[in-house]
């Protein structure tokens, strides 16, 4: 075989490898992830025993702190009023409180968000905001 | 003051654009001098951008409220260095930043320059104006620094107190330096192929920026993690949140770049490799910049909807797709000069580091921009987290780590098999030894990847200690030198060598931190009352006793009330006492109360940490507030219209009861091993790169005696095959 037509076979052979790796890459993050819902979305009709995760705002007052590390919360959407309880454990990020906007991945059961352990994200006040973070308010 | 500094900002923006058309004039008439006064308009640009700052600067210092950057994130309580680090954690604040940074950049590599490249000179300037021009104009037209309030306000309303942490005030400034040197070459190379000088000149000449890029980057990087590590009271160091994703992406690429880049210089080859490879970087390291502020990404970060977002995208929409249609009409001009000849050389072991590192990025790129991807294929959004990026990433790493050690020890061209014997028996018989005794003597074989880890890590550290070794007792053979004199003059003399050896070692020494700490984490949750305590890993926590302090924060950030936990830690005969704490920073919402405010705003753990070179205990703090609830309660009631110096009487009152009827606190507690040695290898790298980007006094003479080497050696070689 000339050298020209071996070097090409051979680009041919690792591009095709890495074509083939990235495919594969991206066909197995389909089933890997985990759906993003809304609470009306998850009231509306989650699966049970499906894992999703969950975005909105933290309800003004449903902060309830029980024994142990377990927490209970509601969550609404973002720009609505319907809301999910939220049963958590684990450690709470420093800027979670009321109204602000949080991610938790978990399963619905009983009309209740079961959070899994150490999933809380709460996002931070907005490092970049141009009026000062307006809290407790349900804006 | 502020009308000044909207002023320097629209001269800028003049200077900027005239730096981008003028080159252009000169180019289409050949009259070079518009050449000479396009860079020093850039150098008036970096000139005023300065005054700009230092306008900002003293703002901030002055708490002057009247602008309205120092009133949203500074206060007249703020500590003097959070102040002056304030102005970047705004937007326009940051944008102002970057601007500079990109003109104190560009003057200091067109003043380099400025006697070389006449062909390439002129497009490179264009295409930093270009980039200038372009966040000037965000700053002139969308959201000005200098931006003032009608209504002046008697307080600021103080910076976030989660970024009250020395490592988060150096991160920002780290990272953009590290993004706006990536200009630096980008530009070069977008010159060289507009101008066809196909050749490794401008790479020659941007290499060093690309350097001093990278290691920022690298160093920003780093203080991310630190910042997460010992302020976010999660206890880790890394959680592929899209915003760090986006500060390692480029660092990736630029890696890559910084490898082949020595292939086309030394082979020749890999040509349209490399322009791609710093087009990538750069755009990703604009994406970077992107991320933060548009708001698209769910993260930790979350940056609220900015204006920002659209000219961003726009821009580097413009920047990506006018690069690619340059290199794909440039093709042919870029054509390599070598061919790789053996797969066992150096050049292959590049090229093969190269596929990885961009491989790493892609995985990177895709896990982090997956909630669009799948809104886009399948209309709902869903993410993919760590666990996804940890099975994809930790392979790459380690093939990555492996290679870092075959590198070095690999020769140019090809490798006879023996030579591979010689250069190899050490290493490997170090990564052999070092897996047995892990296996031997530690747990280490629970966990394969980090056991691998470990003996890829001992490879690394003994083929780079080899080519130490040799090269300096080559020197010796020679000259006689004792051998630490041999050792530095070895050095000195190849520093882009040697320094490049080094950062391998750190790297490596990253790694084993990585590894170790990422898979022997030992961490409990638990909720204790006072005088009870808790087993982790050999540690007995004993929690003794609740602490509440008024304005006494140990880490200087102007807490007013910070409650905590004496906790005392006994392993073995070891005694000390750690003092976890939470910070609690008053709202500004007059629902919560005259007194209940200073409990319901941000509260930030002060994680306490008892660092070790074997293992870090690391403590942190939940203390529960409900007890407290009835007092506070009748306190808003009682104390509602009273002055500061009864609320402080008030407050006193309340921690002392917090201390002696104290509630069970929530503690969270790790063990982890060796996790310090991610920052002792993160500066072990910084001291390699900046060794290798050391400018040398002695340039001209080698490049006089290379000269000389080459000639000798084509002799030589015509001599033996004739």
């Amino acid at each position: 075989m000339d050298p020209a037509r071996k070097r090409t076979l051979r680009l041919i052979a690792l591009l095709g490898t890495a074509l083939l790796l990235a495919a594969a890459l991206m066909y197995t993050t389909f089933n890997a992830s985990t759906e993003a819902k809304t609470p009306s979305e998850v009231v509306a009709g989650a699966e049970p025993g499906r894992s999703y995760e969950l975005t909105g705002k933290v309800v003004d007052g449903s902060i309830n702190r029980q024994d142990g590390d377990r927490l209970r919360f509601a969550v609404r959407d973002r720009d609505g009023t319907t809301a999910v309880p939220v049963v958590y454990s684990g450690v709470v990020p420093d800027p979670f409180r009321e109204g602000r906007e949080v991610i938790v991945t978990g399963q619905m059961s009983d009309d209740t968000f079961v959070a899994e352990r150490d999933s809380l994200i709460t996002k931070c006040p907005s490092k970049f905001k141009k009026t000062p973070p307006a809290r407790g308010s349900t804006a | 003051m502020a009308a000044v500094g909207s002023a320097c900002l629209l001269v800028a923006l003049g200077c900027a654009i005239y730096a981008l058309s003028a080159p252009l004039v000169a180019v289409r008439t050949g009259r070079r001098q518009f050449v000479v006064s396009a860079r020093r308009a850039i150098y008036s640009l970096a000139a005023l951008l300065l005054v700009a700052m230092a306008l900002l600067e003293a703002a901030y210092l002055r708490s002057d409220f009247s602008f309205a950057l120092v009133a949203q994130n500074s206060s007249s309580a703020t500590p003097t260095f959070y102040k002056v680090t304030a102005m970047w954690s705004s937007q326009s604040g940051s944008l102002l930043l970057w601007a500079l940074l990109l003109s104190l950049f560009s003057s200091a590599a067109l003043y380099l320059t400025r006697r070389k490249h006449a062909d390439i000179a002129p497009y490179a300037t264009a295409v930093l104006a270009g980039i200038a021009a372009f966040f000037l104009s965000l700053m002139v037209f969308f959201e000005s620094p200098f931006a003032t309030l009608a209504a002046v306000p008697a307080d600021g309303s103080g910076l976030n107190p989660l970024l009250r942490h020395p490592a988060m005030m150096f991160h920002p400034p780290m990272l953009y330096t590290g993004y706006v040197g990536f200009s630096i070459p980008f530009a070069f190379a977008i010159g060289a192929l507009i101008a066809r000088r196909s050749d490794a000149d401008w790479i020659r000449s941007t290499r060093r920026f690309a350097l001093v890029a990278w290691t920022f980057l690298g160093f920003g990087v780093m203080l991310g993690a630190l910042w997460s590590y010992s302020e976010l009271g999660w206890g880790g160091y890394w959680a592929w949140d899209p915003v760090e994703n986006a500060s390692l992406m480029p660092w990736l690429t630029g890696t890559a770049f910084l490898h082949s880049i020595i292939v086309q210089e030394k082979r020749g080859m890999l040509r349209v490799w490399n322009v791609s490879l710093i087009i990538a970087t750069f755009v990703l390291a604009l994406l970077g910049t992107f991320l933060v502020r548009s708001g698209i990404l769910d993260s930790i970060h979350a940056f609220g909807a900015s204006t920002l977002g659209r000219p961003f995208l726009a821009f580097i929409v413009v920047i990506l797709a006018g690069s690619v249609a340059l290199v794909l009409r440039r093709r042919d001009d870029l054509r390599s000069t070598a061919r790789l000849e053996s797969l066992c050389s150096r050049e292959a072991i590049f090229l093969l580091n190269n596929l990885v590192l961009v491989g790493l990025c892609f995985v990177i790129f895709w896990g982090t921009f997956f909630p669009l991807i799948s809104e886009a294929v399948t209309g709902t959004r869903a993410s993919v987290g760590p666990p996804w990026f940890d099975r994809y990433t930790t392979p790459l790493a380690l093939v990555l780590v492996l290679l870092s050690g075959l590198g070095p020890i690999v020769a140019w061209r090809r490798v006879t098999l023996a030579a591979v014997r010689r250069a190899f028996a050490l290493p490997v018989a170090a990564g052999c030894l070092v897996l047995v005794a892990l296996l031997l003597a530690t747990r280490a074989a629970e966990s394969v990847t980090s056991l691998v880890m470990f003996c890829f890590v001992a490879f690394v550290g003994a083929a780079v200690a080899q080519e130490f070794w040799r090269g300096a007792s080559a020197r010796r053979a020679i000259s006689g030198e004792r051998w630490s004199i041999a050792l530095a003059r070895l050095v000195g003399r190849n520093r882009r060598r040697y320094g490049g050896y080094v950062v391998h070692i750190g790297i490596a020494v990253v790694m084993l931190g990585i590894a170790a700490s990422s898979a022997f984490v030992d961490q409990r949750d638990v909720r204790l009352s006072p005088g009870e305590s808790t087993e982790l890993a050999g540690y007995t926590l004993s929690y003794r006793a609740p602490t509440a302090d008024i304005l006494r924060d140990r880490a200087g950030t102007g807490a007013p009330i910070t409650l905590g936990a004496v906790i005392d830690v006994r392993r073995g005969s070891d005694r000390f006492v750690m003092h976890p704490s939470r910070n609690y920073y008053p709202s500004d919402v007059a629902a919560d109360g005259a007194i209940g405010r200073f409990f319901a705003g941000e509260a930030t753990s002060e994680v306490d940490i008892r660092w070790g070179l074997t293992r870090d205990l690391w403590i942190a703090v939940q203390p529960d507030l409900r007890a407290l609830a009835e007092p506070i309660r009748e306190a808003n009631a009682r104390f509602a219209d009273s002055g500061g110096g009864v609320q402080a009487v008030v407050l006193a009152a309340l921690a002392e009861s917090y201390r002696d009827h104290p509630p069970p606190a929530t503690f969270r507690a790790l063990v982890s091993p060796m996790v310090i040695w991610i920052w002792i290898g993160g500066a072990i790298v910084m001291l390699g790169a900046l060794t290798a980007a050391w400018p040398s006094a002695e340039g001209g003479r080698r490049r006089l005696t290379s000269v000389y080497a080459a000639r000798l050696a084509h002799q030589a070689s015509g001599a033996t095959t004739r």
